[in-house]
């Protein structure tokens, strides 16, 4: 048995283990992996993602458990101090000595950081580790408590210094880029390119210095300030450098590897070093007297010293790579690929530019325009992986190769489908899959939807670029194979929502087992198709949650919003925000009468926490008494139509944001959806009231309201669309009766406007062509629809009180008036909460 | 391991030394269920009539340990009855208690039986 010691568990470090143990060769070896940080290999392309989640066990690539599950012994939090050649050994900073037979050196790299005065004061960071990330995150939040408009710096413009610059607008710093050359991104951007990046990032709170050459870091004990020249000083509170890499190649250079002048550990095309028993990988490896950055070819590289230490000497490190590259800095999309920056000599540049867009397009042509060979996006890569496709394999392009950037006159695409790609395309760059490979694994049965093929080829586990494009091809093979691409909602249903609301409608089902008995595919219905199901009921008949209880989502059940304890909370509806003080004191009273804890919510309302099964109706009694009703804050549902003080009040205000507000509220109140539904009303162009944040907002201006679709925060905030402008309150009404009926008949199950919008064939056009012009002459359907819910309103809880029968469902126990004695609450600044979970 | 969650442990038809009378049949929505607490157990029963069949299980979810299985979405899964817990929607088998889509705990399943009008569960103290 051969002993093979892996020196770093990075990325690279970690996949060369992954590819070793897929080889039958993996029994005649044994590996031992070293890694300096206390936990197991991560990933680090996506490692600003840590400051929106702070989630490091989600960055990993492998678990600690798989090394063991796999027989590799990992040693983390222990560093390799020496190599010795002669003996084949190496030793630990914990003086321990190891044998090999192989070495495979996958150090990585440090942040260079470079020799400027002042660089080792306190609140100096770089920008590498999740360790790192922790101690900014720690400084960040020293730094807010003293001063909530604290500034920090990023030196570097590069790739990785914008992706931090991100992570100091998420820590809610004011961010700064500083950059020594005379554009961002230098190495992947021309100038223009860079310079339309630029304005995006400065659109949206990005300051950026460029040409600025730092001569020293101010402060005293901690950082204050960087000072470029005489009288030329930025202000911050924090510093990340993150002024390129340096290969950590200190061990070879130690033990008498040949390396390269400005670093790096000389590999040939086997990624051998010049002793052939050490191999190095990714980062450390000087290949083509060039360090390579990416991960795609560092992948490539421990592929290749796999196949080479089990003896198949023929895979060899190809004498190109390819440097393509597509990320998303700060929600822009940038790409590059082939070669972007192309001497006039070797062909043509077509360039699309649209500053106040913040696009920008290249693409560079050989002499005789046939072949494409780079180019360069900011602002929209959605092409980028079939212009990368068409530049790998040399396919054809259109005879006017202007088209493959600019969209054609007849709105159709120009590169054909993906399925025109040859076998050998290699779709995932990461994982090195090619087409064929994706193709193959559905035509052999290995896999049936996107989940399998992800699962059996690893095509899209790496950046994840290429996953639009691994869905494109499946579908298109499961359909050239004849095998329908199911929309069905669960294992019960092979119809798609829209389906089923219309077979509901047409047929006038009124339960779930109607529906699942005569359209279902048998077996019993599930927690998917269950609440589905009476949604759509809902939608269409106007049914409560109370009509049948046991097919309802877990909160529609008992018109509550569970909380982790199994305690819900309850709100009211307080329609548009308004609230008088009498109701106010009342809420007040019904909160401390149950011991509730109290919050306003996000939606501007208050939320009262903790309430038994049983304390809900005691609780909605009262509120009933005092003229309150549902506030649906559980339900797939209008939630509020949050609004700004308008007119009434405000200096500013063009109109009466309240009063519309509250109309709005009140006229969709209760009206099931395929998602919750917010609205927002504000009285000028301050907007105070965040309307275009809402699935529709509207703005007052200068003869009427603008009226905006399609909003929404969430995991993927996006801003709601201008839909018409200037229109009066009964156009503005008429206009969202439209939108939000025609939502309910067409979206997917759990799909938000914003979504559906967003994947609505024809977009927005379409959506104006379908509700002003009445397009499908349906209109009068929709209004109809929508008035007939709005007039068959009735209050669940206030009906559930006076019911006797429904009251039954809150109790916790069907046999004894107990309460749930797993309940534990504790003390929490005044108020309560439940006992932490374990 | 656990105080509360080792309370639970599952009972066979051939276990049963005690039939406990719970409550009345109409006291179980249709396709539906409710707690019922004996001893210091909490114990979720449910009324799966669409298959005439009556299950069941202990009220403790294994993920949070929080008492709500019996606040939860049943349905079958591939065939197998089973109950969607509505915290976090893990489902469990009603027929062997096994967590189907994850790698929980399974849950502790009890006899039901049915007589006039009345439903039983089982224990073995």
């Amino acid at each position: 048995m051969k002993h093979i010691i892996v020196v770093g568990n990075g990325m690279v470090g970690y996949k060369f283990c992954e590819k070793f143990v897929q080889k039958t060769e993996f029994k005649d070896f044994k590996i031992t992996v070293f890694g300096e940080e206390p936990r197991p290999a991560y990933d680090r392309v996506h490692l600003s993602e840590f400051f929106e989640n702070q989630d490091a066990k989600a960055l990993e690539m492998a678990p600690a458990e798989w090394y063991a599950d796999n027989n590799i012994d990992l040693i983390t939090g222990e560093r390799v101090s020496d190599i010795s050649r002669k003996d084949k050994t190496i030793k630990t900073a914990k003086d321990r000595e190891f044998s090999y037979d192989y070495l495979v050196l996958a150090t990585g790299s440090s942040p260079f950081v470079p020799p400027i005065k002042g660089v080792e004061k306190e609140g100096v960071f770089v920008y590498r580790t999740i360790e790192d990330l922790e101690g900014m995150l720690a400084y960040a939040a020293k730094l807010k408590a003293k001063n909530p408009n604290a500034k920090a710096a990023v030196l570097g413009g590069g790739l990785l210094g914008l992706e931090a610059g991100k992570a100091v607008m998420d820590m809610g710093l004011e961010p700064h880029i500083v950059e020594f050359a005379s554009k961002l991104m230098p190495r992947q951007l021309d100038l223009r390119s860079s310079q339309v990046l630029q304005l995006k990032l400065e659109s949206i709170g990005l300051n950026i210095h460029l040409s600025k050459a730092t001569n020293q870091i101010l402060g005293n004990g901690s950082i204050v300030g960087l000072e470029f020249g005489e009288d030329d000083v930025l202000d911050v509170d924090m510093l990340i450098v993150s002024a390129g890499i340096r290969p950590r190649d200190e061990l070879g250079k130690n033990c008498g590897l040949e390396v390269g002048v400005r670093g790096g550990i000389v590999v040939d095309n086997k990624m051998q070093t010049s002793d052939e028993n050490i191999f190095a990988i990714g980062e450390i490896a000087l290949y083509n007297q060039m360090i390579y950055g990416l991960v795609a070819p560092g992948y490539d590289m421990a592929g290749v010293a796999v196949d080479q230490i089990i003896g198949k000497a023929e895979v060899i490190m190809p004498a190109d790579i390819d440097m393509s590259t597509k990320l998303k800095l700060i929600g822009v999309d940038v790409a590059s690929f082939g070669e972007p920056f192309m001497p006039a000599s070797k062909g043509h540049s077509i360039i699309f530019e649209n500053k106040t867009q913040h696009l920008y397009k290249r693409i560079n042509v050989s002499h005789d325009g046939k072949k494409l060979l780079g180019g360069i996006l900011v602002g929209d890569a959605s092409t980028y992986n079939m212009l990368h496709q068409i530049y790998l394999n040399g396919m054809a392009i259109p005879e006017d190769p202007s088209q493959l950037i600019l969209p054609a006159s007849d709105g159709a695409s120009s590169f054909g489908d993906v399925t025109d790609l040859p076998d050998e395309a290699q779709v995932c760059s990461c994982e090195s899959v090619t087409k064929g490979q994706i193709c193959s694994a559905i035509e052999n049965g290995e896999a049936t939807d996107i989940a399998g093929v992800v699962s059996c080829t690893k095509a899209g586990t790496g950046c994840g670029g290429c996953k639009p494009m691994v869905a494109d091809l499946t579908n298109a093979t499961l359909k050239a194979l004849g095998i329908e691409v199911k929309e069905g909602v669960c294992e019960h249903f092979e119809l798609s929502r829209q389906d089923l609301y219309k077979i509901i409608q047409v047929k006038g089902y009124t339960t779930f087992n109607e529906v699942l008995d005569n359209h279902g595919t048998g077996g019993h219905g599930c927690e998917l198709c269950k609440p589905l199901v009476a949604s759509l009921m809902a939608s269409i008949n106007a049914d409560t949650a109370n009509k049948e209880y046991a097919i309802q989502d877990s909160n529609d059940r008992f018109m509550a919003n569970i909380q982790r304890n199994g305690t819900y909370s309850v709100v009211p509806r307080v329609p548009g925000g308004e609230i008088t003080p009498d109701k106010l004191i009342a809420l007040g009273e019904i909160a401390k009468k149950y011991d509730l804890y109290t919050k306003v919510t996000g939606g501007v309302r208050i939320d009262l926490f903790g309430a038994t099964l049983k304390q809900l109706p005691l609780i909605w009694k009262d509120l009933i008494s005092h003229g309150f009703e549902s506030g649906h804050a559980y339900g797939k549902s209008l939630r509020t139509v949050k609004t700004c003080v308008g007119s009434t009040w405000c200096r500013y205000g063009m109109a009466e944001s309240v009063s519309f507000g509250i109309e709005l509220e009140n006229r969709y109140r209760g009206i099931r959806a395929p998602h919750k539904i917010k609205g927002g009303v504000s009285g000028c162009i301050r907007e105070c009231a965040e309307a275009r944040g809402k699935d529709f907002g509207l703005i007052a201006v200068e003869g009427g309201w603008n009226l905006y679709l399609g909003g929404n925060g969430g995991a993927t905030p996006r801003h709601a669309e201008l839909f018409a402008e200037q229109i009066d309150n009964e156009t503005v009404i008429k206009y969202i009766d439209r939108y939000l009926m025609f939502y309910m008949r067409t979206a997917k199950p759990l799909q938000r406007t914003a979504a559906w919008q967003e994947r609505l064939e024809g977009g927005l056009d379409y959506l104006k062509e379908v509700i002003i012009d009445d397009k499908l002459g349906i209109v009068e359907d929709l209004e109809n629809e929508m008035q007939s819910l709005v007039n068959k309103f009735e209050c669940e809880w206030t009906q559930a009180v006076n019911d006797p029968e429904m009251m039954k469902r809150f109790n916790h126990f069907v046999n004894t008036e107990d309460e749930d004695d797993n309940l534990v609450f504790v003390p929490l600044r005044e108020q309560k909460m439940p006992e932490p979970w374990k | 391991m656990n105080t509360i969650a080792s309370k639970y442990k599952t009972v066979k038809n051939d276990e049963v030394k005690i039939w406990f009378k719970a409550a009345h049949i109409n006291d179980f929505p249709k396709d539906g269920g409710a707690c019922v607490k004996y001893k210091d157990l909490q114990i979720a029963v449910f009324n799966f009539s669409r298959l005439s069949t009556w299950y069941a299980c202990q009220n403790l979810s294994p993920y949070k340990e929080e008492m709500v299985l019996s606040r939860g979405m049943i349905g079958d899964h591939k065939g197998i009855p089973m109950v969607a817990c509505p915290l976090h929607k893990k489902t469990f088998s009603l027929e062997t208690g096994e967590n189907l889509n994850g790698e929980l705990e399974p849950i502790a399943i009890y006899p039901v039986k049915i007589e006039e009008e009345n439903v039983y569960i089982g224990f073995s103290e």
